[in-house]
């Protein structure tokens, strides 16, 4: 498959989804968002159909087959009539659902989604993705929708059509028709699908999505093409010219940890081991986990403070990593390019002031004003455990925790 | 000799009266570099002063490469208008743009690089720490610094090195800077997921070098350039090359700091990198720690 280019940690719920495609003429099942019983009561009549589906919206995959803590089963449930659509959402809202991805503390429904159940004649698969390989947007699409892609790729890569879009061309009418006639599709239902791919090529790129993945695309028996379920990967480089997506943003759905830590301007990833890092770059930080790992232990985060760290950051990644109660021991590994070793070296007597740290700390500092910052550390007269060099640092803080 | 800078080098500076440009702008005029002009629209005719040096400020690259002669430019332009950047300078004819600029769209990248096709600059970048070619002087000052790299921990030398990653980079320099095998150039490529100049570019530049005798290649999880790096300097390098890759613990499908560095499928693993990097004949240190040392050994030093 391609490679998908940059992913936000920043998923996006179902009726997001659904509301970006109504803002760009891509055909999805008629539904509408509901966060009380009776919204989702006056959204069935809305939609009038014969079947409807209700479905539990939370980021977690397989909403299906959870169970709630109040014993009722299920996310996504098909009903009949809006009296139901209110029955159910009584179940599911303000209820919390567990799934294996959310652990036992599982997670709160905040909203559901009621939406025609639409019936299936055909599902294909179709995504648009920034390969990094050529540098450019492939569109992908398969007449084996409705299933694991990367197992179709797998099994008969014949199944699996690409196009290769010129960035500054833009998608050409040839290339929808060679996708339409790939995928077999003649008469109006070739004419919808490739109404359907220009406008999600257009949404793909003024959205800056490093994805959009419909599996399935289905076609109805009654000819209509209708995106029912999708997937959406943004580049947040160009979040700062998206508002209206960075505000479909739920840290509900995310890690407090990294919540806190994107509040801060820091690029935090939160794992299960007992020593937290924090470090200048991400090449370096990967590296730092890595050889955490090399000599014994276990990262309990990725933290990158980047270039331009301040004082009160690096205060703010102190805090977060030792709000963590599983970390044992922190290992600070700076080498100053763009970063002053000495306004680490501050951030780390501030924070160890404000946080009164009860684990080791150890420390190795290289670069960029290294001198000044050695100096304030040892004038703080703070207990930490100096290091040389990464390898040093590495096993001083894995010793540190035995 | 080295690659594609050196003591000559006149440099300019596109947003070089920004905090970070300016800053750096001085660190490479104490570095020895021929830092000759600065680029700020709207600020012509001012003129940038450090330590003695009275660098003149344009409204474009255009006029700073008429009335200077820079043939390379460093770009700390802000994330939105830095692929604008990027092509003033080769529409100037810059020989080599180093865009240091973190967080630029991708879809502006792809954009920019696409409009580049055809003209003869090359592209460094973006978001990384640039490229160094050490000079002869104490801290090896006296070379050509265009970028954030520390300028003291190099030292001219015989050893090229490639990276994604900044401060990796600054990790295998320091550690041939203490071996004392020192530095030919060092080329930050930088780590987004759409860059100018790949892994597999500098091998071929370092290949043909004189003053380069082997080679550091620093990768990290995501895409496969360290791969195709790899697959071509099994057969054409004639050089020892040590390699590095970043992101053996990190956890599938999320992204770890640089927009490129994510784990998507079973190719891009640091596990499947190291082992395609072994197949070829180059030697891979299990930790960063080890990067000089087990250059030492694929050279024979």
């Amino acid at each position: 498959m391609a490679s998908v280019a940059a992913f936000r940690a920043m998923n996006i719920h179902e009726y997001q989804a659904k509301e970006l495609f109504d803002k760009f003429s891509v055909p999805s099942p008629r539904g509408t968002v509901a966060g009380t019983p009776e919204e989702a009561v006056a959204a069935a009549k809305a939609i009038r159909g014969k079947g409807l589906v209700i479905k539990a919206q939370v980021h977690a995959g397989g909403r299906g087959k959870v169970t709630f803590k109040n014993g009722f089963k299920g996310g996504v449930h098909l009903i009949d009539t809006p009296e139901q659509a209110g029955e159910f959402a009584a179940k599911m809202l303000g209820e919390t659902l567990v799934t294996k991805q959310t652990g036992e503390e599982g997670k709160l429904v905040r909203k559901v989604m009621v939406a025609e159940s639409v019936d299936i004649a055909h599902e294909y698969y179709l995504a648009i993705l920034l390969d990094r390989a050529t540098a450019r947007p492939v569109i992908v699409a398969s007449t084996e929708g409705g299933m694991d892609i990367e197992e179709v790729a797998e099994k008969t890569p014949e199944k699996i059509l690409r196009v290769f879009i010129h960035p500054l061309a833009g998608l050409q009418a040839y290339e929808v028709r060679k996708l339409t006639a790939g995928l077999g599709l003649k008469g109006a239902q070739a004419k919808a699908f490739g109404k359907l791919l220009t406008n999600l090529y257009k949404l793909f790129l003024d959205c800056d999505c490093s994805m959009v993945e419909i599996n399935p695309l289905v076609e109805t028996p009654a000819g209509e093409i209708l995106a029912l379920d999708a997937k959406f990967g943004f580049d947040d480089n160009a979040l700062y010219r998206h508002p209206d997506i960075v505000a479909y943003r739920d840290t509900d759905e995310e890690d407090p940890r990294e919540v806190a830590a994107s509040w801060a301007g820091l690029n935090y990833i939160g794992l299960d081991g007992n020593i937290a890092c924090l470090v200048n770059g991400a090449g370096l930080a990967m590296a730092t986990m890595d050889i955490i790992k090399y000599a014994g232990g276990e990262p309990a985060n990725f933290l990158d403070v980047g270039g331009g760290a301040t004082k009160e950051q690096v205060v703010a990644a102190f805090r977060i990593i030792t709000g963590d109660p599983k970390v044992e021991a922190i290992l600070v590994n700076i080498f100053g390019g763009i970063m002053d070793c000495n306004v680490i070296a501050e951030g780390i007597v501030a924070a160890t002031k404000e946080v009164a740290l009860k684990i080791p700390l150890v420390v190795r500092l290289e670069g960029n004003n290294v001198a000044e910052g050695k100096k304030t550390l040892a004038a703080s007269g703070l207990n930490l455990i100096a290091a040389d060099d990464i390898l040093d640092a590495a096993k001083k803080v894995v010793a540190s925790t035995k | 000799m080295a690659i594609l800078v050196d003591e000559n080098t006149k440099v300019l500076v596109q947003g070089i009266t920004g905090g970070f440009g300016g800053k750096h702008a001085q660190l490479s005029l104490d570095y020895g570099t021929k830092l000759v002009a600065g680029v700020t629209p709207g600020k012509g005719g001012q003129v940038f002063e450090h330590g003695g040096h009275k660098v003149p400020i344009f409204d474009t690259v255009e006029q700073a490469a008429r009335e200077t002669g820079a043939t390379a430019s460093a770009i700390f332009v802000p994330p939105p208008f830095a692929a604008d950047a990027i092509l003033e300078a080769v529409d100037a004819g810059m020989a080599l743009v180093v865009a240091i600029t973190e967080g630029i769209p991708v879809m502006d990248m792809m954009r920019a690089k696409e409009a580049m096709c055809g003209s003869s600059s090359r592209l460094i970048g973006p978001n990384c720490p640039g490229i160094v070619t050490p000079g002869r002087g104490p801290d090896s000052s006296g070379g050509c610094r265009i970028g954030i790299a520390p300028g003291y921990i190099h030292q001219r030398g015989k050893v090229g090195i490639v990276s994604r990653s900044g401060t990796l980079t600054y990790e295998a320099v320091w550690q041939t800077t203490q071996l004392g095998f020192g530095q030919s150039t060092c080329v930050g490529i930088g780590g987004d997921p759409i860059n100018g100049t790949s892994h597999l570019d500098c091998l071929k530049l370092f290949n043909e070098d004189p003053e380069t005798e082997a080679i550091i290649m620093i990768g990290e999880i995501g895409g496969s350039a360290e791969a195709e790096a790899a697959r071509w300097a099994k057969e054409f390098c004639r050089k020892p090359i040590a390699g590095f890759i970043a992101g053996a613990t990190a956890p599938a499908g999320r992204r770890m700091g640089h927009a490129g560095a994510i784990v998507g499928g079973a190719e891009d693993t640091a596990e499947a990198k190291k082992a395609i990097l072994a197949e070829c004949g180059i030697t891979v240190a299990e930790t960063p720690a080890e990067i000089g040392t087990a250059l030492a050994r694929a050279a024979g030093w």
